[in-house]
């Protein structure tokens, strides 16, 4: 394996008292789209602008693209593409301009400013769009102006904070293809989202909850090391069901879902058997049940669960 | 490494091509405040309105109330028969001013007894009362002098100084601007308040626009330096500053007359650093300020004490002591005094070098503390 493009070790920032990321240790692998997932607040755009040489570390180390984080940072922003939480365009200036402006900003040369801008817009898609004034586009074509911005000066390493936010599913599933052929080009992505479906979408995850890394590997791996098992089921009384099945230890989780609920058991517990026993015990008949899979959203949820309650409860 | 700050200038003077309001503004304010300055604010006072009471009706004094007239000081509305017609001419502002001459003005001058005349003036504007009484008293005294000489000659005593005889006359002597117009005085010292205005305010709003807009981030994360962002930005709004001056320049020039008596290439190359010291000052505010908004607000109240205390609008000499401490910091102050300097006094280097040391210790005050306040790692 060659080596990584991002490493961190025990990487740390504090805002006064305040712990934002705590003891983070990461790697990245050339040509990955690796995901961070984590709620609000967790602590994913501060890793990403320590990565990305825009905060300094409190504590820890790390490099990026071969550059030390808290002593080359303006080595390592000639060599990433960043795109920002609400990436903003310069609305008054059209497409092309906009382009042009981040050619120059990020160093490519005059002579190779136009082939650059057109091969972008060429990608992206953008080509009859291009005299048009940036704010007068929606918000996906916005979103692929600013990803074209970021990826201007063929950068190897590209940060995307939220790329998706407010972006709607036709157009995310555009972004998504973007983003894989730039991966099968050779640029390594690291993103955040809250969007699940956009999670197993990448190589690889790690999850930061409350500033620490709670796990990292293929989205493979982190539902098998969770070890749920799920199962849809339909019963005349639904919510006695659910509540019945919440107090059992053996269950993570319950979801209404329309008439459907859906179960989640832990430890690889058979789901089916377990709640067809249990409801019929209490004279509730289970109609119908089919098993369903496990997604990564589930073992996010059933992680967060468990820090949670692994914490001494305060108030 | 000139090519990002030439990238940024560039893409600024792209939005500026687009916000059509502004650019407006930009040519159109300096034009605008000119004509309202060189027009309205006149503080030299000519043509004071009069109205006469002569009570004495008689040639001499018809003499008298022509002498008025003829100072240029004075325009007679006509004549008035009673106080109370004085003072609905003053109350009703048709005139600011009233001469009354007494019954026995002409029988006084035969006998050689002095006549009391009297000048009522309108005392809501002081520099009408001043500029009236001082005019009045000038011209009676020589007035009086003349008809004195006039009565001892009539006399039989031989003047001294025979042929040559002249009454005693008043003479005063103005420098450089020797009709006393206010234009004159006032346009060169515009270029500087017209400068201070939109320098400050264009440079603070563009930092604080980006920051609205949520695109400094994005510069942020770029490899742009702070330097080559603070170039940059400065540089398309040192050509506005140039071209704002050039228009006043030229506009006071055709419209007021307005003399150039030094070297333009001095007053061009020195309001370098004026423009600079503004620019960094912009800059320096657009750190403190989170909207544009707020960079607006900000300028506008570093504005006012530019144009109350600079000695733009009031003498630097007759402010008090502290007022006079709180002006030396002002970039305005001396750009004031070099810019007048050089238009209307000839002024070389040599005679403005010592506001320039002023200027180029402010500029330097506002750089480092802009550059200690533009922290381009964001927390």
């Amino acid at each position: 394996m060659s080596e990584p493009i991002i490493e961190t070790r025990s990487l740390s920032r504090r805002f006064g008292a305040l712990v934002a990321v705590k003891d983070v240790s990461l790697s990245v692998t050339r040509g990955e789209i690796f995901g961070v997932l984590g709620p609000n607040g967790a602590g994913k755009s501060t890793t990403i602008r320590m990565l990305c040489g825009i905060l300094d570390p409190s504590g820890g180390s790390g490099t990026v693209v071969g550059y030390d984080i808290a002593m080359q940072s303006e080595r390592i922003k000639e060599r990433i593409g960043y795109m920002t939480q609400r990436f903003s365009l310069y609305e008054d200036l059209s497409v092309v301009e906009n382009l042009t402006f981040y050619a120059g900003i990020y160093g490519v040369p005059r002579a190779r400013r136009r082939a650059r801008v057109d091969a972008v817009l060429e990608r992206s898609g953008l080509g009859e769009r291009r005299k048009q004034l940036a704010g007068t586009l929606s918000g996906g074509w916005k979103q692929r102006v600013a990803l074209a911005s970021a990826t201007i000066h063929e950068p190897p390493l590209l940060f995307l904070d939220e790329p998706t936010a407010g972006v709607d599913p036709v157009s995310r599933r555009e972004f998504w293809e973007q983003i894989h052929g730039l991966a099968s080009d050779g640029t390594t992505v690291l993103l955040t989202t809250h969007y699940m479906d956009e999670a197993e979408r990448c190589h690889r995850l790690a999850f930061i909850f409350r500033g620490q890394l709670l796990d990292v590997g293929t989205p493979e791996q982190i539902i098998e090391r969770r070890a749920l098992r799920a199962l849809e089921l339909e019963t005349e009384k639904p919510r006695e069901a659910a509540e019945l099945l919440r107090q059992q230890p053996e269950v993570d989780e319950v979801a209404h879902y329309g008439h459907v609920l859906r179960l989640t058991t832990r430890g690889d517990v058979d789901p089916a058997a377990f709640a067809r026993q249990l409801l019929e015990r209490h004279g509730i008949a289970v109609q119908s049940s089919s098993a369903s899979r496990v997604s990564v959203e589930d073992a996010f949820v059933s992680m967060v669960r468990e820090d949670e309650a692994s914490r001494p409860q305060a108030a | 490494m000139l090519g990002r700050p030439i990238v940024i200038a560039w893409k600024e003077l792209l939005q500026l091509r687009r916000d059509r309001m502004t650019l407006a503004m930009m040519v159109v304010l300096p034009i605008v405040q000119l004509l309202l300055f060189g027009y309205a604010i006149n503080t030299d006072v000519r043509h004071i309105p009069t109205v006469i009471y002569d009570q004495d009706r008689s040639a001499a004094s018809r003499e008298l109330a022509q002498s008025l007239r003829v100072t240029g000081f004075y325009d007679l509305l006509g004549e008035v028969r009673s106080y109370v017609e004085i003072e609905n001419a003053l109350r009703s502002g048709r005139a600011r001013a009233a001469l009354v001459i007494p019954v026995s003005y002409a029988a006084n001058l035969r006998t050689g007894r002095t006549s009391q005349l009297q000048l009522v003036v309108d005392g809501s504007d002081p520099q009408t009362v001043g500029s009236a009484i001082n005019t009045a008293s000038g011209l009676v005294a020589a007035r009086s002098s003349q008809l004195m000489l006039a009565q001892l000659s009539r006399g039989g005593i031989a003047p001294v100084g025979g042929a040559g005889l002249e009454p005693i006359r008043l003479e005063p002597s103005t420098w450089y601007n020797p009709e006393l117009r206010t234009a004159v005085y006032v346009v060169p010292g515009l270029i500087g308040v017209i400068l201070t205005m939109t320098m400050v305010m264009l440079t603070a709003m563009a930092i604080a626009r980006e920051r609205e807009r949520g695109t400094l981030e994005q510069l942020i994360v770029s490899p742009v330096r702070r330097v080559e962002l603070v170039l940059g930005k400065i540089l398309p709004y040192t050509v506005i500053g140039y071209v704002q001056m050039s228009l006043i320049l030229l506009a006071g020039r055709l419209v007021f007359d307005v003399p150039l008596v030094g070297s333009l290439q001095l007053l061009y190359a020195l309001s370098f650093l004026f423009i600079a010291a503004n620019l960094a000052l912009g800059l320096f505010f657009s750190t403190l300020a989170k909207t544009q908004q707020q960079a607006m607000q900000m300028s506008f109240f570093f504005l006012l004490p530019n144009i109350l205390l600079s000695g733009f609008m009031f003498p630097f000499e007759s402010m008090p002591r502290p007022a006079q401490l709180i002006a030396q910091g002002l970039p305005l102050t001396h750009f004031l005094r070099i810019v007048r300097g050089i238009t209307l006094k000839g002024a070389g280097f040599a005679d403005v070098s010592f506001e320039l040391v002023w200027l180029g210790a402010i500029f330097a005050a506002l750089v480092l503390l802009t550059s200690l306040r533009f922290n381009k790692k964001l927390v």
